[in-house]
């Protein structure tokens, strides 16, 4: 019969719009309120109406995500070195960044005149930075990271979007936060690092 | 497939070809190198001869080399045979640099028509007996070609990236505050761009306004005319900017140019100031909606350079993310096939739907839903992540928590094949969309081949052609799938193909997941994990079966930290060289679906 695919069609698109409904009358308000409800809105059983209601609501990302990268600094509270960034100014994320983006100036020593391994100061131009990730990848010091903020509109790129150290700078508990596991692994590595590392002055 | 090993196959088509012609063809022995060079001479009948007498009937690639030093340029011809299969026949030309003139090939292939204006536009190489040997991605008043090696562009600072001022002294600047315009062009000395007027443009008017009719009548006789109407491209039905310039009698297509480059970047360019590795990032960025795709193209084009082995976890890994990719790629185009039909937007997101979960997948594997960047040389950046979902931190922030193994099997068993059965019944019998695709926009099969069309647009029209099998790559020849293929080469073919692909891309993941649960923990990135990869001298043209046809990466070494050439064989670009053999003589609505049914993505267009 003529027409049957139409009719066949709109029964698909009257189920997707039935189904949108459906689970708010099974679940009432704990669909949008309880906190395990949202996975199953989210993920593979979801049905009908996808959409997020943003900014309310947002989808945490993952450890992973990649923004604009932030430079890691010690704790406030640490015991030796509050504040000390652990950049060594090695150069390496500037080198490997494809998009050139990163300018880092290295410290030198006042009184010896010496490089001090440490950025006297680091900019990224986050309109060029392509979220690759690399500086954050090859940076043999845990230094710099992915960060996931990802709300940064402002009114003029031109004064706000070249990030100078002190944007640049979050402390390593804001990683600890936004990426628990990865930065958990990071550490257990190093400390096996340190660990080689002595066993081998000892010997 | 032939038992004899492939490679055999086209040293021997090599060395017939050479007692053929003794004169004018010699092997390349430079090191690291392969295939024969032509003398421009007898290019033509080369050609033909490879064509006919050794049914390598598809030309897929054409890329051209700058040889500054030794002073010539070289273009190399890449030709496949679709009925066999097996590797490249590779063959060159060379031209000095004073002169830049070789015979144009568009007699024998005409899927050289584009990729021949690309290389005047973009290297400078003059084709005699180019139809239409105009300017391709640039503008008409640019100046300059800029793939050789002498063109510095605007904001020139060195021939090689690292830039030497990023570190140690490090200077923070914008580089459009060192503009001398205040734009961002290079304009030609005495040049003032009031008052200047395209000849290209009216060229193109020109060339579009012949007394042809689409529909048998005589103009004249009615005293009435043909228009010309730039369909784009701002248009949302040209999926970018995206332009055709269409003649019409009437309603009826009686011509029609497309023009591209308003995404043009330099791509290539950018790929050689750059690193092997840095790269990678920006494969993403050509076909955007398949990165994964990209990335596996280059990545093993440079691993071919490099010896370098890949590990089983990796290459299960990859095949998991192309063929996720493909999925992603054919749903999106089916919603905005639908799209171009006139439904507005309702079959688009039911397909978005299934995507959005996939990229979630790809978001938690790799750090971004689009921009992937996940191949290294040697492997992939990650491992599978534990779980996908992430830990609520700002305001507002809902977590969720989905074991990444169990996500990917019920996506894989469950809810991607039942999408895609409801996506068929939703669709596949619709009486508009049948009426407005059934017997639009033929293909013949050798127009299609002639044309250099690849992917599932070929195999639709009749051809089963698909590097997977053809030349295989990965662990696809240990993989049990069918190539798709569709005999009746219209638009509806076109979308019953993608169905159809789906579900082998479904057959394909079923096979991968036992795999990815035997090999967990095994290694997924071998090699140095370097940032300074370093490429023996030497060429290789690496191509897969992405998506929306073949892509290919010709990259020649000279041994340094950075390619000395990097060229892109664009499947979106060569598979529009078909669309006005397939828009003529129909109304020109319907160009708009046969546009929608060729998948092209600008990014990777226009490069
Ligand atoms: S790679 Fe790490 S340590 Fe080296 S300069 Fe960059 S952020 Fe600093
Ligand atoms: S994320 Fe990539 S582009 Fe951005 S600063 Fe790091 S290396 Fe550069």
């Amino acid at each position: 019969m003529y027409g049957l695919g139409i009719i066949k069609g709109l029964g698909i698109t009257i189920k997707h719009f039935a189904n949108t409904y459906v689970e708010d009358f099974k679940q009432g308000i704990k669909r949008y309120t309880a906190e395990d409800r949202f996975t199953a809105r989210q993920g593979l059983e979801a049905q009908g109406l996808f959409t997020v209601q943003y900014p309310e609501e947002k989808i945490a990302v993952p450890e992973r995500f990649r923004y604009i990268p932030f430079l890691v600094v010690n704790d406030d509270d640490h015991p030796d070195a509050p504040g000390q960034p652990w950049c060594t100014s090695c150069g390496i994320c500037s080198k490997v960044c494809p998009p050139q983006c990163i300018w880092i100036v290295r410290s030198t020593d006042p009184e010896t005149g010496r490089p001090k391994p440490e950025p006297q100061e680091f900019y990224i131009d986050i309109d060029i930075c392509m979220n690759c990730g690399y500086c954050a990848e090859f940076c043999p010091f845990d230094a710099i990271k992915m960060d996931h903020d990802y709300e940064i509109s402002s009114y003029d790129r031109t004064s706000a979007h070249i990030y100078d150290l002190q944007k640049l700078t979050k402390p390593l508990s804001y990683w600890r936060t936004i990426a628990p596991t990865r930065a958990e692994e990071e550490r257990t590595a190093r400390e096996a690092k340190e660990a080689a590392k002595a066993e081998k002055a000892k010997k | 497939m032939s038992k004899t090993s492939p490679d055999t196959t086209t040293n021997d088509v090599a060395e017939i070809l050479q007692q053929k012609f003794p004169d004018s063809i010699h092997p390349d022995d430079r090191e690291g190198y392969s295939g024969i060079v032509v003398s421009p001479d007898s290019l033509v009948e080369v050609a033909q001869s490879i064509r006919d007498d050794f049914r390598y009937n598809l030309l897929t690639s054409l890329s051209y080399v700058d040889y500054i030093d030794e002073d010539f340029f070289e273009v190399v011809y890449h030709a496949y045979d679709t009925v066999k299969g097996g590797p490249a026949l590779n063959f060159k030309a060379r031209t000095p640099r004073s002169q830049a003139t070789l015979p144009s090939l568009t007699g024998v292939w005409p899927s050289a028509n584009l990729q021949e204006r690309e290389a005047w536009d973009l290297m400078g190489i003059h084709f005699t007996g180019h139809p239409n040997l105009k300017r391709l991605l640039t503008w008409e008043g640019f100046e300059g070609h800029p793939l050789r090696k002498d063109w510095k562009e605007p904001f020139y600072e060195e021939d090689k990236k690292p830039f030497k001022s990023r570190w140690p002294e490090g200077r923070p600047d914008r580089a459009e505050s060192r503009l001398p315009y205040g734009m961002n062009v290079q304009y030609p000395p005495g040049f003032t761009p009031d008052g200047w007027s395209p000849e290209g443009e009216s060229a193109l008017y020109d060339s579009l306004s012949t007394p042809m009719t689409g529909s048998g009548v005589d103009v004249q006789a009615i005293k009435t005319d043909q228009l010309v109407v730039n369909m784009g491209p701002q248009h949302p039905s040209t999926h970018g900017v995206f332009r055709m310039a269409v003649t019409l009698d009437g309603e009826t297509i009686t011509r029609l140019e497309p023009v591209v480059g308003y995404l043009h970047r330099n791509h290539e360019k950018i790929g050689e100031r750059n690193t092997y590795l840095g790269n990678m990032p920006y494969t993403d960025r050509l076909d955007y909606i398949c990165s994964m795709s990209n990335n596996l193209a280059y990545a093993m084009t440079i691993e071919k350079m490099m010896g370098q082995e890949v590990p089983e976890r990796a290459e299960l890994l990859r095949v998991l993310v192309v063929e996720l990719t493909r999925i992603v790629n054919h749903f999106w185009l089916i919603g905005f096939l639908l799209n171009d039909l006139g439904a507005f937007f309702t079959p688009a997101l039911y397909a978005i739907l299934e995507r959005e979960l996939i990229v979630d997948l790809f978001e938690a594997l790799t750090g971004s839903r689009m921009m992937c960047n996940y191949m290294r040389f040697g492997g992939v950046a990650y491992d599978l992540p534990p779980y996908i979902g992430g830990p609520a931190v700002k305001p507002g922030d809902k977590a969720r928590h989905m074991d990444t193994m169990k996500f990917i099997k019920d996506l894989v068993y469950e809810r991607l094949p039942r999408a895609i059965d409801q996506l068929d019944n939703f669709l596949t019998q619709n009486e508009v969309l049948v009426s407005r695709c059934k017997g639009v926009g033929i293909l013949p099969p050798e127009a299609a081949v002639a044309c250099g069309v690849t992917g599932p647009v070929l195999r639709a029209s009749g051809v089963p052609y698909d590097i997977r099998r053809s030349d295989p790559y990965s662990i696809y020849n240990e993989l049990d799938f069918d190539v798709a293929v569709r005999y009746n080469c219209d638009t509806y073919d076109r979308y019953l193909i993608r169905l159809d692909e789906i579900r082998q891309s479904l057959r394909i993941l079923e096979q991968i997941i036992p795999g990815l649960e035997a090999t967990e923990g095994q290694e997924y990135w071998a090699g140095k994990r370097g940032y300074n990869v370093r490429v023996p001298t030497g060429e290789h043209y690496g191509h897969a079966d992405n998506p929306k046809g073949e892509l290919g990466f010709y990259v020649v070494s000279d041994g340094t930290a950075n390619p000395y050439r990097y060229h892109i064989r664009a499947p979106s670009l060569i598979n529009i060289t078909a669309l006005e053999e397939m828009c003529r003589g129909l109304k020109v609505a319907d160009s708009v679906v046969i546009l929608g049914s060729l998948d092209i993505v600008l990014g990777e267009l226009d490069r």
